[in-house]
Order: C-alpha cells, then sequence, then structure tokens
C-alpha cells in the first residue's frame, strides 16, 4: 500500500518548533522530524513518549551488580575458598569495587544495546533517509497521509507561514520514504 | 580583554558561525592533505613509537631483569608510568561527563577531543601492567574464567584485581561514550562524502564505506535523538561515579599496604583530585597545540583555555591541600616510621623529586590566578607541561620513596631507571601523540552535532 507523505524544510529550529505546535492543533500526525541536532522542546511538541531507556540501565545494573556480588561469594566461600591472609571466606566489603564495576559495565552496555536495537542502528545499514540535509543544517519534518483530514494544501500554507525554505509530496511505499540521492540537495 | 566589562556572555563559538558553516570547518581538516606541521609532528610521535615498541620487545624478550628495579624497589618507573597515563585520562572523562551533567555548555567544542584523549591514556596506562607482568601472554590469567588448574579463581580480595575490572571498565564505558557521540558526526560526514563517492578516488569511497558502516544508518530522526538524548545522560551519569571509582581502586593498590607513605585513607580522594589536575593539565598541552595545527581557533576559543586554567587552579588547590595534610597527619600520627617517610621523602635522597612536585603543581599553578597569564597561550602552554611534568614527579615520588627506605634499614636500596625503562615511557608519549594524530585526521575532533546546539543560529530570537 503506498500513501502520501508530506515533506517541509526549515532553515531554524523556532520556525519547526512553531509549524509543529500549529499543525498538531490542526489535528495532523506525524511521521518523524529530522533535525542536525537534538532540538530541545520537539519530542514533547510532536508528541514523542519519553525514552524509557532508564529502566532498561536500571535493571540490566541491577542484573551485573548482583551476578557480580553472587558470583565472587559463590567462587571465593564454596567452589574453591582459600584463605588469604586469615580474611574470612565471605569477605564482602572486599567484593564492593567489582560489583560497582560490573554494575556500571553491564548497565552501560546493555542500555547502548538496547538503544541500538530499538531505533535500528545497524552497522552498515543503508539510512532510510529522507533528507540528507538533515544531517547537515535542515530542520525537516514528515507527516504522512493518516485520515481524511489529510490536506496537502493547508499543509503547505502551515508551512509556509513558518517560512518553510522548502515543501513537497512524495509517495511513500510500503511505509518507507523514498530516499532523495545527495547529489540533488545542492539544488534544493 | 578590555578592563570594561560586558554583560553578555561570550559567544561559545567565535566568528558568527552558521550550522552549515560548522559542519564544513569541523570536517575541513579530513577532506585536505596533511599539513607540513602535522606530518612533523606525526614523524616525531612515531619515533618515539617505535623507540618504545623496540624497548618493549627487548624487555619481553630478556625478561624484566632488564629494568632499574631491586629486591627492595620493586614498583618504579612501570606503576609510575601507569597512574600518570590512568591520571591523565580522567580530565577527558571529567570534560565529557561531569561538566555535561553541571550543564556546562562551554564543553562541547573539546569534549571528542578530550574523551579520545582519554581511550588513548587508558591503552598507554594498560601497557604498563602488562609488561611488567613478565610474560605478558599470560595475561588473561587475571581474568576469573573456569581453567584446568582446579579451577582455581582469582582474589577477588585483592586491590590488584579490582584494577583489572575497574581499568577494563573504563575503557570499554569510555569507548562506548564516545562512540555514541560519534555517531551522529560520522552521519554527517557519511553525507557529505556521499557526493564525492561515484567520482572521487579509491582514498574517498573507502572512507565514504568506512563512515557509512560506522554510522549505523542516522538519519537524525526526532525519535533516535530523543533515546540518544536520554543514553546519552545516562552514559554521563554512569562515567562519573565510574571515572571516581577508577583512581580510587589504583589508589587502594598503595593503601591497603601496610607501607608508611602509602598507607592513609587520604589517598582515594587525593588521587582522583590529582588525576583530574594532571588531566587537565594534558588537555590544556593538547587543545593549544591541536587548535593551532587544525586551526579550530574559532571552536577552541581563549573562553575555553580560560575555563580550564581555572579547573586547574581547583583541582591544583585540592592536591596542594592533600600534600599539607598528609605532612600533618604524619607528624600528629606521633608514628615513628610515618614521620621518617616523610621526611626522607622531602629531604631524602630522593628530596629532588619531592621539590620539582611540589613546585610544578603547587606553586607554579599559581600564576593562573592572574587574567593576563591565562590570556597568554604561551604561558599557558608552558604552564600546563609543568603541570605534566610535576604530577609524573608526584607518581614517582609516592611510590618510589616509600619503597627505597621502608621498616628495616637492612634492606634500604636506591632506585635508578635503566634505559630500556626510559625508552618505555618515551615510547607511551610516542602511542599517545600517535594515535592521538591519527585521530585528528580521520574523524572529526569536535563534536559537530553538540556545536551546532549550542550556537543559537538555529533560534531566531524573537526576530518576528
Amino acid at each position: 500500500m503506498s500513501r502520501q507523505l508530506f515533506i517541509a524544510a526549515f532553515k531554524h529550529e523556532d520556525d519547526l518548533l512553531h509549524a509543529v505546535a500549529d499543525l498538531r492543533q490542526a489535528g495532523y500526525v506525524f511521521k518523524d522530524a529530522y533535525t542536525p541536532y537534538p532540538v530541545h522542546g520537539l519530542p514533547e511538541a510532536m508528541g514523542i513518549r519519553p525514552s524509557r531507556l532508564p529502566w532498561v540501565c536500571f535493571l540490566c545494573g541491577l542484573t551485573g551488580g548482583l551476578l557480580a556480588l553472587i558470583g565472587q561469594y559463590y567462587l571465593s566461600a564454596v567452589e574453591w575458598p582459600i584463605n588469604v591472609g586469615g580474611k574470612p571466606w565471605n569477605s564482602s566489603p572486599a567484593f564492593i569495587p567489582i560489583t560497582f564495576e560490573l554494575t556500571v559495565l553491564s548497565a552501560g552496555l546493555g542500555s547502548l544495546a538496547a538503544f541500538l536495537w530499538r531505533y535500528k542502528l545497524i552497522p552498515g545499514r543503508q539510512p532510510p533517509v529522507l533528507e540528507t540535509g538533515a544531517n547537515d543544517d535542515q530542520f525537516v519534518l514528515a507527516i504522512p497521509e493518516h485520515n481524511a483530514t489529510f490536506n496537502p494544501q493547508e499543509l503547505k500554507l502551515i508551512c509556509n507561514r513558518h517560512h518553510a525554505i522548502r515543501t513537497e509530496q512524495r509517495i511513500e511505499p510500503d511505509g518507507q520514504a523514498q530516499s532523495i540521492p545527495a547529489q540533488q540537495r545542492g539544488a534544493a | 580583554m578590555s578592563s570594561a566589562f560586558s554583560v553578555l556572555r561570550q559567544p561559545l563559538v567565535e566568528g558568527d558561525r552558521t550550522v552549515a558553516q560548522v559542519t564544513s570547518d569541523i570536517a575541513a581538516p579530513l577532506e585536505r592533505r596533511a599539513g607540513l606541521m602535522w606530518w612533523a609532528t606525526f614523524t616525531a610521535a612515531f619515533s618515539m613509537l617505535m623507540l618504545g615498541m623496540i624497548a618493549i620487545t627487548y624487555q619481553v624478550a630478556t625478561g624484566i631483569g632488564t629494568w632499574g628495579l631491586n629486591r627492595t624497589v620493586g614498583w618504579a618507573f612501570d606503576i609510575t608510568n601507569f597512574v600518570f597515563w590512568i591520571g591523565i585520562g580522567h580530565a577527558g572523562t571529567a570534560i565529557s561527563a561531569f561538566l555535561f551533567l553541571l550543564r556546562q555548555r562551554w564543553r562541547t567544542s573539546i569534549s571528542r577531543a578530550a574523551e579520545a584523549m582519554t581511550i588513548f591514556a587508558v591503552m598507554c596506562a594498560g601497557i604498563f601492567p602488562l609488561i611488567h607482568m613478565g610474560r605478558p601472554w599470560f595475561a588473561y590469567w587475571v581474568l576469573p574464567y573456569p581453567n584446568t588448574r582446579g579451577p582455581l579463581w582469582v582474589n577477588f580480595r585483592s586491590p590488584l584485581l579490582w584494577d583489572v575490572f575497574a581499568i577494563s571498565t573504563y575503557f570499554t564505558i569510555s569507548a562506548c561514550f564516545w562512540y555514541l557521540g560519534l555517531v551522529p558526526d560520522l552521519a554527517a560526514l557519511r553525507d557529505r562524502f556521499a557526493l564525492w563517492a561515484k567520482t572521487g578516488s579509491l582514498g574517498v569511497r573507502i572512507r565514504y564505506r568506512i563512515y557509512s558502516i560506522l554510522s549505523l544508518g542516522w538519519n537524525g530522526s526526532a525519535k533516535t535523538w530523543n533515546g540518544y538524548e536520554s543514553l546519552y545522560l545516562l552514559m554521563a551519569g554512569l562515567a562519573t561515579p565510574l571515572v571516581v571509582s577508577v583512581h580510587s581502586i589504583v589508589s587502594f593498590d598503595f593503601a591497603t599496604s601496610i607501607l608508611p607513605g602509602w598507607h592513609t585513607t587520604i589517598f582515594p580522594p587525593y588521587f582522583v583530585a590529582g588525576a583530574l589536575f594532571s588531566g587537565f593539565g594534558m588537555v590544556l598541552t593538547l587543545m593549544l597545540i591541536a587548535r593551532k595545527v587544525v586551526h579550530m581557533e574559532n571552536y577552541i576559543t581563549r573562553g575555553h583555555i580560560d575555563a580550564m586554567c581555572k579547573i586547574v587552579i581547583a583541582t591544583g588547590g585540592m592536591v596542594a591541600f592533600a600534600y599539607i595534610t598528609e605532612i600533618f597527619i604524619a607528624w600528629q600520627s606521633g608514628n615513628l616510621y610515618e614521620r621518617f617517610a616523610f621526611a626522607n621523602r622531602a629531604f631524602g635522597p630522593f628530596g629532588w623529586a619531592y621539590r620539582i612536585m611540589v613546585f610544578c603543581n603547587v606553586f607554579a599553578p599559581q600564576l593562573l590566578w592572574i587574567r593576563k597569564i591565562r590570556n597568554n597561550l604561551l604561558a599557558v602552554f608552558i604552564l600546563s607541561i609543568f603541570v605534566n611534568i610535576g604530577m609524573w614527579f608526584e607518581r614517582f615520588v609516592i611510590i618510589v620513596t616509600s619503597l627505597h627506605r621502608d621498616f628495616l634499614p637492612s634492606s634500604w636500596a636506591h632506585y635508578t631507571p635503566s634505559l630500556v625503562e626510559i625508552a618505555t615511557l618515551i615510547g607511551s608519549f610516542g602511542l599517545f601523540f600517535t594515535a592521538f594524530l591519527l585521530f585528528c585526521r580521520v574523524l572529526p575532533m569536535i563534536c559537530i552535532s553538540e556545536v551546532k546546539g549550542v550556537l543559537n543560529y538555529g533560534r531566531r530570537n524573537g526576530e518576528h
């Protein structure tokens, strides 16, 4: 199934933010926005939910820490107890530094892996790029055809009111936008 | 700067750059041929690295009897260099994580290079314990893995094992944090190189391929940025206690022993402050060179140098305070051995090293209180070198002067480094600078996306 996609590019983050606010009021939903840097207030304006990565981080850290503590106890006190300077088999205070390090290690690696998996960032993956300019200096907004209220004329009007430097309509095949070859960007 | 002050803050980036200019400015050193300055410094650094490689090959093949160590002084240059390099690394994490959490936006221009410095410094540090093992090919024995010797497990109560975990975690997390910040910039480079990928030379095409693979399909999506910002904050939050733990654990190597001069509870905070002090000294040295060599004066401004000088004064003050506390506690403890250890440090056979340390770390940085000196880049450069030297000697003093005269006068000894040890130290500097210079040529040394964020260009500032 193919559907229409409306694209608007802006030169300033403020223009993007204002356009997003107006469009949302007019009842539009957004596919995504593409910006050269994280624009503050944009996720809230677009209605993107706060990331749940802190939970992943917490759970990974907890798992790593517990495994480190239990592992050290098991290896030092159960599996092969060795008398080191008369210290107790279960020298739990001495196990804390490694427990801490492994907590941090698993929390860090776990949340990084979750991030890459969640946002499908895979080495060598071809980016489903809408606009290559978005990594340079353009703030691009993509609005999919979602219901009967989708009106390209109105969209164009609202975006132009907010100093859009370029607007266009595209056909989005199979839910995936076509990418614009980089060479055409210079003309834009 | 004139004596009249503006109420407005100095801009973080000078020269009124637009968002697109930031991309091309920072990518420029990667897209042009290396200059004469770069080749000259690279040749020098690479020669030093080769000298170190020869020294390491020789000592691994012959044995660590080639060092100047003896039964009394069992740790000297190796561990001094190890602690020195780990300390250098700490400033990178401090800039990328501490200052991020404290919302110090000036960090954006220097965070990338400082983090790279961290990674290279940890690599340099890692060499020394490795070669100190004598048989580095058995280095994996320090890891707890099921083995055919029982399995006999490592001793989890030993600070040396804590070190293994601390350093490897530190390296891993720093590298991940660094790479995470690089992904959006690699995507920006990929898009630039895409323009020439069809017509360009083989080198350009290979680089386009590499940037494509490493940029993970990044397209600047607002949803991804949302997750990215969350993850960046989490990583900064993890790296901050991590960096404190790493140098605390390094200090435990000494503090958990019973040797006078090492057996003190002040060591963890004292080491962490010293690490930040030496690290910022090295960041200053590197940035002052780098901004000239790759022409980044608009991005690494005098404001950055000024701010870092102030951090050097602050952390230097903590180090000075720790020196005074140590001496006071040694006197106040009433312990004969403790008092002797500190008197011997200042006035014994290695008194010269102690005096270099105090001069470089306590007295020289005080000049940075003067604004005129902070604005004089040559003076700052010289003072940063003093800090580097002083902090190297601090570790040397702590390790060697405590060891060489302990409880039993009959076992007192002296220590002189052998040529092999000196060559290895030079080699570690060679590795550090070689890696840094290569980094400047292949990766953006300033975080493009973060600098764009602090530019204020994207905002209209009430224009309409």
